[in-house]
């Protein structure tokens, strides 16, 4: 790239030199480990259900170039530019879910899906990153500006949220984003007395919605007891130990063609079998660089609403990161959580790229007072 | 990132810059807070790292599952996979396995003939003229052959033809061919069971899902090939039509043989006659004979008509309406009813069953399920051919087994009931828990089963059995020949010989059954083809040749408890009372 000066003054120029290009790699390097893993475990999955071999690899070519392009000119946006972006994508998706739950076809005993003429579309993974900004931009709001209610918009922006999803019912996606709201509150300075009494307050969601939902209480007793067979997890348990250090190899793998979700919600276990233990531990590390250094470069970042939106994409994918894996390391109940850019998915990908997009952009070096705050 | 960046737009900025008031101060909490969150995630992955090299190296259980898992869990091709069926101990009996069938794109070959001599070379059966003409035919798809051989898709995939293909079709193999043909029955070419336990349980094979859905039978693979052997050398010498033969567990109600001959390979079903496809044990149904005279003599015991001291005049015929029943080799003297038995007397046992009545008779034989169809897990079940009016003759011939028709399964099914202790049985084709005892209500007195026990075991010492004997295993039975009814009344000529045994009689565990449609008699038994000479023998070497495998061991004939077990004094004379 020494093509770009740095004394180009382009939007690319500038751009090349402010971006955190070790974060773009790792965002790109998730996103071609994705597209290998989906070309190694998506064909068994598609022969079982009756498709074309390749068709799951081919409608996650067809959002590839969509999502690069969104990673790339969401990165360009100024911080003003991100989060009039955020607003906007937050306000159509709260429409769209509304919609869903009245038009939304039933799916699995709940309603999460548009059907958008040759694709289906799930707004709420879209909601996740445009709610992270909009409550960074309540908080930071209600800490510059005195009489500002930042703090009690954000409150009933969540109950909105919350609430949308636990009609459709989507538990799982609503503890994502309740992690990500009350974590961003943390970070906006929420004092601890109120850090506990929203600990006190999510322990007695989580118990409400294992009393209320048969699926999650089902999916909570089975991790909970070591005895109960539960057929994905073990089978995922073996492709760990089959793969080894170094795997099978690509397309040896046995699990693919045993588990229903192994492009989706097990790819993790794909890669562990074919391309071993190696392979596992990068992903891991993937995720773990992009965490920790955003959070590295937000540390010195001097623009409040900067810290909380960045921090909030960034816990978010994390913590999805961290639950998918956590999933098919048994270390946590089956939920069906996307692999962030890895696993197939055209929403969760275009979302995270919508997502990758804006933590980019967020953690590019400004002079001072290009901030909002 | 440390450096400061300077752009030719704007000057060096400072790395911090001095913010005053309610924000720097939520800025500089936020920091602390943000490290705080950014531990917890350090350590959460980390966990996540340590657990995933603690699973890679330490796989529970320690040991390489993941083929087997594959398989329990049908994996690939056999994920749909029809289930297989198994005998009572795992044997195959019908298995799917994936085979390659060639097919050729005719519009994508240059050289039909020289296509059709490499594929020839290969397959040399086919007709080379019809293969040229489907391979010119510029059609998209034409099948050349179905079901290929393992080392025949390796030699035409190494032909290298792109004109050639391959579609993996599932095929329905029967690893034991004949053997249990009739029972396990087969499939139509799109795998649907059309006969047998296939059809039976047609919708679990096919249902797709996790392994453990076999059909287990109640079948023992091994007897089953005894019986079948002895049945088909029987029919053999005898030059029978067809057999027919059963093993039956009188405890737990489990076949564990169910031969009918002749058989076919239901491998290619199709290539069979319906005659060898015709289950002869359970669908065909026979009037059975003298073998009814066990049931006889235990409803004439058990409704109390007569004693077991007690008997009848067998010197003269008996005589109902225009009939005349009389004995083949009659003693000319009064028989006890266990000599009635023992030495098979028409005569003795239609008075019995006159003395009991024609509708106790009825109800007593549909206690024993001899008047409906036999409730077991196959679709080939024959009901039973009763008279339209059970009058007086009726009762004296069905006494001695004419009249009524009946499957020899139904018929082993009833004779179970006898030598059980006098319970009732669900029988089954279903292997059930190990000894499992499925007996049901009692169905007649204690006292009459155990005189029955003695007087069927009378049958193979002293009577028309003798060769059903295998010696130490204390065999007992009863024989039935019966002329078979053709046009115009009964053919002398053509008989069905019958012979239902049980074993050990000192504690009946087994029913043995033979039966051998159409025997002819052969210069050994003196021409003669009556079931003492055809069919008790089949029994008496079956039981020789299943009683290890079956866990019974021989016992010495003066063993004292055999003895205590099987004694009867069989009267031979009258006591007159009158005397007195």
């Amino acid at each position: 790239m020494r093509a770009l000066s740095r004394l180009d003054t382009s939007i690319v120029g500038r751009w090349w030199w402010t971006v955190d290009r070790w974060v773009l790699g790792a965002f790109l390097a998730l996103i071609v480990i994705g597209l290998v893993l989906i070309l190694a475990a998506s064909p068994a999955v598609a022969n079982r259900i009756g498709l074309d071999q390749f068709f799951f690899v081919r409608k996650q070519l067809l959002f590839l170039l969509p999502s690069l392009a969104v990673i790339f000119a969401v990165s360009l946006l100024p911080v003003r530019g991100v989060r009039r972006l955020g607003a906007v994508i937050f306000v159509i998706t709260i429409a769209l879910m509304v919609l869903t739950l009245l038009t939304g076809p039933e799916i699995k005993g709940a309603r999460r899906w548009l059907q958008l003429g040759f694709f289906s579309l799930q707004p709420s993974e879209f909601v996740k990153p445009g709610f992270a900004i909009v409550t960074a931009w309540m908080f930071a709001a209600a800490a510059q500006e005195q009489h500002f209610p930042g703090r009690r918009i954000a409150i009933a922006l969540y109950l909105l949220v919350a609430g949308l999803l636990v009609l459709q019912p989507d538990i799982g996606m609503t503890l994502v984003v309740s992690a990500v709201w009350f974590a961003q509150f943390f970070l906006a300075g929420l004092s601890l007395v109120w850090v506990g009494a929203f600990s006190v307050l999510a322990l007695a969601g989580m118990v409400l919605a294992y009393s209320l939902f048969p699926h999650v209480a089902a999916r909570v007793d089975r991790f909970l007891d070591p005895s109960a067979e539960n057929y994905q997890i073990d089978r995922a348990m073996e492709a760990f130990a089959n793969g080894g250090l170094f795997g099978t190899g690509p397309g040896e793998g046995a699990i693919k063609r045993v588990l229903p979700d192994a492009h989706t919600d097990f790819i993790f276990a794909v890669a562990g079998e074919e391309f071993g233990l190696f392979a596992g531990l990068l992903i891991i590390a993937l995720f773990a660089f992009i965490v920790l250094r955003g959070f590295a470069r937000l540390y010195r970042e001097e623009d409040f609403f900067v810290m909380i939106a960045a921090g909030g994409l960034l816990i978010q994918m994390g913590l999805q990161a961290m639950i998918n894996i956590g999933v098919n390391l048994q270390l946590l109940p089956t939920k069906g959580m996307t692999l962030p850019f890895i696993s197939y998915g055209g929403s969760s990908t275009l979302s995270l790229s919508l997502a990758a997009g804006m933590i980019l952009a967020l953690t590019r070096h400004r002079p001072p007072g290009e901030g909002v705050s | 990132m440390s450096m400061a960046l300077n752009t030719s737009s704007g000057p060096a900025f400072p790395r911090h810059v001095k913010i005053t008031g309610e924000g720097k101060r939520l800025v500089d909490e936020g920091r602390g807070r943000l490290v705080l969150i950014a531990m917890v995630f350090a350590a959460a992955f980390s966990v996540l790292a340590v657990r995933l090299i603690y699973l890679t190296l330490f796989p529970a259980g320690g040991e390489p599952s993941i083929a087997r898992s594959v398989i329990k869990s049908g994996a690939g091709v056999a994920s749909t996979a029809r289930a297989a069926i198994r005998d009572r101990n795992g044997v195959l009996l019908a298995v799917s396995l994936p085979t390659a069938s060639l097919f050729a794109k005719p519009y994508m070959v240059g050289d039909a003939e020289g296509l059709a001599d490499r594929i020839l070379r290969i397959l040399p059966r086919l007709d080379r003229e019809r293969l040229v003409r489907k391979l010119s035919s510029g059609r998209r798809f034409v099948w050349i052959r179905r079901s290929l051989t393992p080392e025949q898709h390796q030699a035409l995939n190494a032909l290298g033809e792109p004109a050639l293909d391959f579609k993996i079709e599932e095929r329905r193999i029967y690893p034991q061919g004949r053997l249990a043909a009739h029972l396990v029955g087969y499939t139509d070419v799109d795998g649907r069971g059309i006969a047998g336990i296939e059809a039976q349980f047609n919708d679990v094979l096919a249902r797709p899902g996790d392994a453990g859905r076999d059909i287990v039978l109640s079948l023992d693979a091994r007897i089953q090939h005894a019986l079948r052997d002895e049945l088909s050398r029987a029919m053999a010498i005898f030059r029978a039509k067809g057999a027919a033969g059963v093993v039956l567990d009188v405890r737990s109600g489990e076949f564990l043989a169910l031969v009918s001959l002749p058989d076919f390979d239901p491998n290619r079903a199709g290539d069979f006659s319906a005659d060898a496809r015709f289950n002869r044990a359970t669908l065909g149904v026979f009037e059975l004979g003298s073998v009814f005279k066990a049931f006889t003599a235990a409803m004439a015991l058990d409704y109390g008509v007569v004693g077991v001291n007690g008997g009848y005049d067998a010197t003269r015929p008996l005589k109902i309406s225009r009939f005349s029943i009389r004995d083949e080799h009659g003693k000319g003297r009064w028989l006890s009813v266990p000599e009635i038995v023992i030495y098979s007397s028409n005569i003795g046992a239609a008075k019995m069953a006159l003395d009991v009545g024609g509708d106790r008779q009825r109800q007593f034989l549909d206690r024993f399920g001899l008047t409906k169809k036999l409730k077991v897990e196959l679709p080939e079940i024959g009901r039973p051919l009763l008279p339209r009016r059970w009058g007086m003759t009726e009762t004296a011939t069905i006494a001695f087994g004419h009249g009524i028709s009946v499957s020899p399964a139904q018929l082993a099914a009833a004779f179970a009931r006898v030598v059980n202790g006098g319970f009732d049985l669900k029988p089954t084709l279903l292997r059930r828990k190990a000894d499992t005892d499925a007996r049901g209500e009692r169905l007649i007195s204690a006292r009459t089963a155990d005189l029955m026990r003695r007087i069927l075991r009378k049958v193979v010492t002293n009577g028309t059995a003798g060769f059903a004997d295998a010696p130490g295993y204390r065999v007992g039975g009863k024989t039935g020949t019966a002329d078979k009814a053709g046009r115009g009344g009964y053919n002398r000529e053509a008989i069905i010989s019958t012979f239902a045994g049980a074993f050990p009689m000192d504690d009946p565990r087994y029913v043995v059954l033979a039966m051998l449609d159409e025997p002819r008699g052969i210069p050994e038994t003196n021409n003669l083809a009556q079931a003492g000479w055809t069919a008790a023998p089949v029994v008496g070497r079956v039981i020789t040749r299943i009683a290890p495998l079956l866990g019974v061991a021989p016992k010495p004939a003066d063993d004292p408890r055999v003895f205590r077990a099987l004694k009867l004094k069989v009267k031979t004379k009258e006591k007159k009372l009158e005397t007195f």
